[in-house]
């Protein structure tokens, strides 16, 4: 998905300019891929039990696994498979591969070390992969969030957009003024599917919704999304959300008594007080199912999934006390609507801003339609930036 | 109403964090010694404050522990310059490229640390006045503290002996010793007021205004403080304003969007950076203007024995 691959590409940007001005002063941070941290010992010693030998998962990570957000959900699924799978899988990972031929280079060594099941969980690694996993094909591939697949190369992506939703069924029924706040990004279909998603939740539980709009144009600037935040408040809103990368957003509401979300990761800690519930994503379903296949032989490659609260990938989570009860028994139901295929947020009828119909009524719009959105749903406010 | 005064609050409030820095810089330049590192000094200062504070929980502790890493980068800065005549742009810009990789290497640790809840500051009486309250009485004691900083300084530069001296040696170095100025402590004792002021600006954004460690969080507000010292010609008031300008400009492009103004925001997104070019341009083409304060021996070494 073209937000994940911007995103990326902006970490990976300032990860390039840090590692120039690292070696410019003759200290640099070396970025040779971390040694396996668990033992294999199995693999050197002819194994005389029947018991076969572990298979050999590998991780390729944009970021460091403590960026508390995108890598570090990635490296807790790392984590939770060794637990589930014990000594039947060795993993290891490494971090800070950035987006460039480094990362072909950084997979092949994945192969010649033995793995066997390797994950690559920036959009940036898509080419990289496809080659990789062309030369290989005793090998299985896994690449989140990119869209080209093979006989051993398979995708994978979360519905972000849901935890949106859950979360505006709370933001609906918690605003006094009826105005929502979203502090957005870049106006991409991602991005777009997730605001637009917030606003039908709130709508949801209150027609009288208006969300208002601001466009940081980055990812990750503490001081606009601050600023972007507190015009907001100042123009009536007093339930925030974000779709950046940083807490900024949930401070700022803490600062002004208003209320914010957590997105990607559990943000509770940042502003207790103002944070009403966290939207996270969890990727151990998935990585579990993959691996299970992968050691009972029924992987198959090809094919994309993009797994939401039905897979257990998306959540709503640490639902704030302040949150009444009737109001949080309305975000479950979504969330269990969600869960059993009851509730389809994109079912029509659906209305743009201008009021014309964009889903007709009682149709469900399909995944190709979600990844295409490039409209404001009924009740945001203002001018879409380059939009029609 | 209401909305016109917080705006006008969160204009000051964004203003701030360019104004300290651009007044440090602006006693930095006055010296005649530019110190293009402001950006990477900012960032070394937010982490130093935001651990300080993480570790200790005190904000005062926070900005003295950023002002004090501000002064000991620019310290090294201005041995290197002042004593060593390394060439001072290409200096600044190392240092510059060594706080933005430095920071993120030692802030690591610190990018999932909360500070928790921020108090809210008003003054007593003030704040309760109509609009004004709103506007003016609200604040961080910082927003405040710069705009004494400005009055600070200019009463020091054109109304004290050391101020005069300070001129002196930023005008003609060579001058000052003749008469006996030790120039290059004096050089080196402003630079290292201009890196502590600076310092003190990114502690305050990282432990009050944003209170978050993420890399590169600065983004770009060293060079926008570098940037109002030209802009304002020199003079601490005029730095002052122009702070509040670009804080203001940027308040209001989100205030905009946030009308359904329909302008699109990556054009608003480069108006500060296109108003820097914009005042340089005015003020470089007529030399008069630019010289009746532009320190004369600004980024010239100086050698005293020769």
């Amino acid at each position: 998905m073209t937000d994940t691959a911007k995103r990326r590409l902006l970490k990976f940007s300032t990860l390039s300019a840090i590692t120039a001005s690292l070696a410019l002063v003759g200290c640099g941070k070396k970025e040779e891929p971390a040694p396996a941290p668990a033992p294999a010992a199995p693999a050197t010693e002819a194994a005389p039990a029947p018991k076969p030998e572990p298979l050999k998962i590998a991780f390729a990570y944009i970021g460091p696994v403590g960026d508390g957000g995108w890598t570090y959900a990635h490296d807790n699924a790392r984590k939770a498979l060794e637990q589930e799978f014990g000594d039947k899988i060795v993993t290891s990972y490494v971090e800070n591969v950035p987006e460039a031929a480094d990362a072909e280079r950084v997979i092949r060594d994945m192969v010649d070390q033995g793995n066997k099941l390797i994950f690559g969980t920036t959009f940036g690694y898509m080419e990289q992969m496809v080659k990789v996993a062309a030369d290989h094909p005793e090998v299985k591939f896994e690449h989140a969030t990119g869209y080209k697949q093979s006989e051993n190369l398979r995708t994978y992506d979360s519905r972000t957009y849901e935890g949106a939703y859950m979360a505006g069924v709370i933001a609906g029924g918690m605003t006094k003024t009826n105005t929502l706040g979203v502090v957005g990004s870049v106006p991409i279909p991602e991005v777009l599917r997730n605001l637009n998603s917030f606003t039908l939740g709130a709508q949801s539980v209150n027609p009288k919704i208006k969300t208002k709009v601001v466009w940081v144009n980055a990812w990750f600037d503490t001081a606009k999304e601050t600023e972007a935040a507190q015009s907001l408040i100042n123009q009536g809103a007093d339930v925030l959300f974000q779709n950046t990368d940083s807490s900024a957003v949930l401070q700022t509401a803490g600062k002004n008594n208003k209320y914010a979300f957590g997105w990607d990761s559990d943000m509770t800690a940042y502003s207790p007080e103002a944070h009403l519930a966290s939207a996270v994503i969890n990727w151990v379903p998935y990585y579990t199912k993959s691996v299970q296949e992968a050691l009972d032989g029924s992987w198959k490659g090809g094919g994309h999934v993009w797994l939401g609260v039905k897979d257990g990938a998306i959540d709503l989570v640490s639902i704030s006390e302040k949150v009444p009860a009737e109001l949080k028994e309305k975000a479950e139901q979504a969330k269990a609507g969600l869960k059993d295929g009851s509730l389809v947020i994109w079912k029509g009828p659906i209305f743009n801003q201008a009021g014309k119909k964009v889903v007709e009524d009682g149709v469900a719009a399909d995944d190709d339609f979600l990844r295409g959105i490039d409209f404001y749903v009924k009740g945001v406010e203002g001018k879409l930036p380059g939009g029609n | 109403m209401e909305s016109l005064a917080l705006l006008l609050a969160a204009t000051l409030n964004a203003g701030t964090v360019l104004a300290i820095a651009g007044l440090g810089l602006l006693i930095n330049e006055r010296s005649g010694i530019v110190n293009l590192g402001a950006e990477g000094i900012m960032l070394v200062a937010a982490i130093a404050g935001f651990a300080t504070a993480v570790h200790t929980g005190s904000d005062l502790l926070a900005f003295v522990g950023g002002a004090a890493s501000g002064a000991l980068l620019a310290a090294a800065f201005g041995l290197l310059v002042i004593w060593l005549n390394t060439n001072q742009y290409a200096t600044g810009l190392a240092l510059a490229l060594f706080g933005v990789g430095f920071s993120a290497f030692v802030g690591l640790p610190y990018t999932q640390a909360t500070l928790g809840q921020r108090a809210n500051f008003a003054l007593p009486w003030l704040s309760d006045l109509p609009f004004v309250g709103v506007a003016l009485f609200r604040h961080h004691p910082m927003v405040y503290f710069a705009m004494l900083l400005a009055a600070a300084i200019a009463w020091f530069l054109y109304r004290t002996r050391g101020g005069l001296v300070l001129r002196a040696v930023g005008e003609s170095p060579e001058s000052a010793h003749a008469l006996g100025y030790p120039v290059r402590r004096i050089r080196l004792a402003a630079v290292c007021t201009g890196g502590a002021l600076c310092g003190l600006a990114g502690a305050y954004l990282s432990v009050v205004y944003s209170p978050l460690w993420m890399e590169g969080m600065v983004a770009g507000k060293g060079w926008i403080a570098l940037a109002l010292t030209t802009f304002s010609t020199w003079r601490p008031a005029r730095v002052l304003l122009g702070a509040y300008l670009f804080g203001g400009v940027t308040m209001l492009q989100f205030h905009l969007q946030g009308q359904g103004v329909a302008v699109a925001s990556q054009l608003l997104s480069m108006l500060p950076y296109l108003a820097t070019i914009l005042v340089l341009v005015l003020i470089s083409s007529n030399a008069n203007f630019i010289k009746v304060n532009m320190p004369a021996s600004i980024g010239k070494p100086f050698h005293p024995g020769a």
